[in-house]
């Protein structure tokens, strides 16, 4: 899910000693926050029902969100724009990296590739002779896996119609236990193995604890945004990684169709389970559970000057938008029109929030954006452009995804485009572009 | 074959590519983006190259023998064809892109055509040279010997070359493209593409790697001497960057104080 939002963290003190920013996303004024929490319940709901290996939040966290609604729409689009680029970039960056953590993982080492058994949400084994069967078999699995998925979200709705809040927030910190420590383990474990390297149990222990420890406390608590996106982006990869190992190969492809057609019909149909989620959240003006949704905001919380008492009760400070980049430095320009009004009621005291100018895309996105991709590098017979193909659609994909959020400004969902885009171009590199390259290649040809 | 040709290899054929991106695009991210959409319609140009090389193909029925070699070349030669088209499409899809973008925001500078005809030309190039040479670079960090067939030993630094070369003349290409296209020159365009059916041409003679190699290069140099007269350089302008006499130069020389 793609968001833009704006937040205001008045429930925490920031001082010039801390530049931590909390993992919490501040009351949320616009739909997205509600469905990043439904979100994430809906994994932590997911999680739970799984002993082992989770199918995580595939429809929760496809959703992006525009800001807010009436706003005068000529400043509007020359802010989205404005901002539109930058925005794109500091999507592009997390979700290259982590294609790039699958890609490089897969193909070094060799345990992710190997079959070793399924899901239990696949039941139907894919090694028949015939191509029917085979082609049955696959959907039958889709079909488990995406009902299994629709069941979670239909529980999550009800779970946070029914304020249920200790019940999700038990989920969430299960499931990332779980992602933290055991896949973790398995994962060190593995790349270890591929590398000879010998390593005794207590210095595992040592790092695989201060790893798990700091990516919980990052993730459900306050911790530095950058090292906040990066626990979030590696366990992204884990997850996917996951997937690829476990999903066999025609189950792995038409479930990711499937997935972005849920996607699409969940996000933007009246009655879906996302869509009502996000409307009760935004009835109840919640904070959303934060722990399943990348940030990327620049936020700034650390010595915020004061403000200038004749400008009280409103945001519209002009802030040099030139010092966005930076970490520390005021992030936002003075378009408050974008944004949520800011809340009532700071009078002159030193203000703590900052706007936050930033995108959230959900970690389904990500995880299954990875899959496609790391898929595409583990079945291609060792050829590069298809998942260099793959990588580039989906970029494009995800591009065209937030110029849609720029011009709709309401919440759409990010995996259709891109992951139609990156099917689209799988299967038309891997049978069309592979065998003219490579005949190019074996003459010598330049085109 | 050896970490060092792999290394080696992969900085000749990328090298310049990743300085010129790193110094002139990464900073800006609506550069990023056009670079990237410009790798796109690459893309899908050689999907439709493909395509057209695979019908030929499936309608001669697959036999083997000359035919096959005759039908390579066609489909290359078509793929330049097609590749050319594309370079015109997103040019024009970039012209309707930034009058957009004047009327949203006319304060607002927009990209030059000029600057988008570098990124677009870099795009394509990247993509073209990552395309055609990934798979043997992956291919040197493996167990082998060049050339114990009697091939050329200097397979993998020709092809690096032949790489580097081909992302040099995609951005000049693309520079002198797109001004044919504003000034509505057309024979800027056609020398473009009659340039890059050369160039392609030149490697069907392949096991002779010395000339075509060269004569590549020359090409290239002449493109780069063109596209940089297209872009607005000068002599005089080039003499004053080298001396450290140039306007820019010493603004920045006088900011810093």
């Amino acid at each position: 899910m793609l968001t833009f939002m704006a937040s205001d963290s008045e429930e925490e003190v920031c001082d010039e000693r801390t530049s931590l920013m909390s993992a919490e996303s501040p009351p949320p004024r616009c739909c997205q926050e509600a469905r990043q929490g439904l979100e994430d319940g809906d994994n932590a709901a997911q999680w739970r029902s799984q002993d082992s290996e989770d199918d995580l939040d595939e429809d929760a966290d496809r959703y992006m969100c525009s800001g807010v609604p009436g706003q005068p729409s000529g400043l509007e689009e020359e802010l989205t724009l404005k901002y539109g680029a930058k925005h794109v970039i500091m999507l592009f960056v997390p979700v290259t990296l982590c294609m790039i953590v699958v890609v490089a993982t897969i193909k070094s080492v060799r345990f992710y590739t190997e079959k070793n058994g399924q899901l239990i949400y696949t039941p139907f084994t894919e090694d028949t002779p015939s191509v029917g069967q085979r082609l049955l078999n696959s959907v039958l699995n889709t079909l488990i896996m995406i009902s299994v998925i629709v069941a979670m979200t239909i529980f999550l709705v009800v779970l946070y119609k029914h304020r249920c809040y200790k019940f999700i927030h038990g989920w969430l910190i299960m499931s990332s236990l779980m992602l933290l420590f055991l896949f973790t383990y398995i994962y060190l474990g593995e790349v270890l193995k591929t590398y000879n390297v010998a390593m005794d149990y207590p210095t595992l222990f040592l790092t695989v604890w201060n790893f798990g420890a700091v990516g919980m406390v990052c993730i459900h608590w306050k911790g530095p945004l950058v090292l906040q996106q990066a626990y979030l982006i590696m366990i992204s990869a884990l997850m996917a990684l996951v997937f690829i190992k476990y999903l066999p190969e025609w189950s792995a492809w038409v479930i990711l169709g499937a997935i972005s057609v849920y996607d699409l019909v969940a996000v933007l149909c009246p009655k879906g389970p996302l869509r009502m989620l996000v409307e009760t959240a935004q009835e109840r003006n919640e904070p959303i559970f934060p722990a399943l949704i990348y940030s990327s905001a620049m936020v700034w919380t650390v010595g915020m000057a004061k403000l200038d008492p004749s400008s009280q009760g409103a945001l519209q400070l002009p802030y040099d938008p030139e010092m966005e980049d930076s970490y520390d430095s005021f992030g936002e320009p003075s378009y408050p029109e974008v944004f949520e009004p800011p809340l009532p009621g700071y009078p002159g005291e030193e203000l703590e929030e900052e706007e936050e100018r930033g995108v959230k895309l959900g970690l389904g996105d990500f995880i299954f954006y990875s899959v496609l991709v790391g898929k595409a590098a583990a079945t291609g017979s060792g050829d590069w452009n298809t998942t260099l193909a793959c990588f580039v659609a989906i970029l494009i994909g995800l591009c065209l995804t937030l110029l849609l959020l720029a011009v709709f400004r309401k919440a759409l969902p990010a995996l259709p485009i891109s992951i139609t885009f990156g099917l689209i171009f799988y299967f038309s590199t891997d049978n069309l572009v592979r065998p003219f390259m490579d005949t190019l290649a074996s003459h010598q040809l330049y085109i | 074959m050896t970490a060092a040709v792999f290394f080696g290899c992969a900085f000749i054929a990328f090298g310049p590519a990743l300085a010129l991106y790193i110094f002139t695009i990464a900073t800006e991210p609506l550069r990023v983006i056009f670079l990237i959409i410009g790798a796109f319609f690459w893309l899908v140009s050689l999907l439709f190259s493909s395509l057209f090389w695979f019908m030929a193909r499936t309608i001669t029925d697959n036999k083997d023998g000359p035919i096959q070699k005759y039908l390579l070349i066609l489909g290359a030669l078509v793929s330049v064809l097609i590749q050319e088209m594309f370079r015109f499409v997103y040019y024009k899809l970039l012209k309707k892109a930034s009058e957009g973008l004047k009327s949203i925001n006319p304060d607002e500078t927009a990209p030059s055509m000029r600057l988008l005809a570098y990124v677009s030309g870099l795009g394509f190039g990247i993509m073209s040279g990552v395309f055609a040479f990934v798979n043997t670079l992956s291919d040197s960090l493996g167990p082998g010997t060049v050339g114990i067939h009697g091939d050329s030993p200097q397979f993998f630094l020709n092809s690096a070359f032949m790489t580097l070369v081909i992302i040099l003349l995609h951005v000049f290409w693309g520079i002198i493209f797109f001004d044919g296209c504003e000034k509505k020159k057309w024979s800027a365009l056609l020398v473009v593409l009659l340039s890059h059916l050369l160039v392609s041409a030149l490697t069907f003679i392949s096991p002779h790697y010395g000339i075509n190699l060269v004569s590549t290069y020359i090409i290239m140099v002449l493109m780069g001497i063109w596209a940089f007269f297209v872009a607005g350089g000068s002599c005089r302008s080039l003499k004053l960057c080298l001396l450290c006499q140039d306007k820019d130069f010493l603004l920045f020389n006088q900011r810093s104080r």
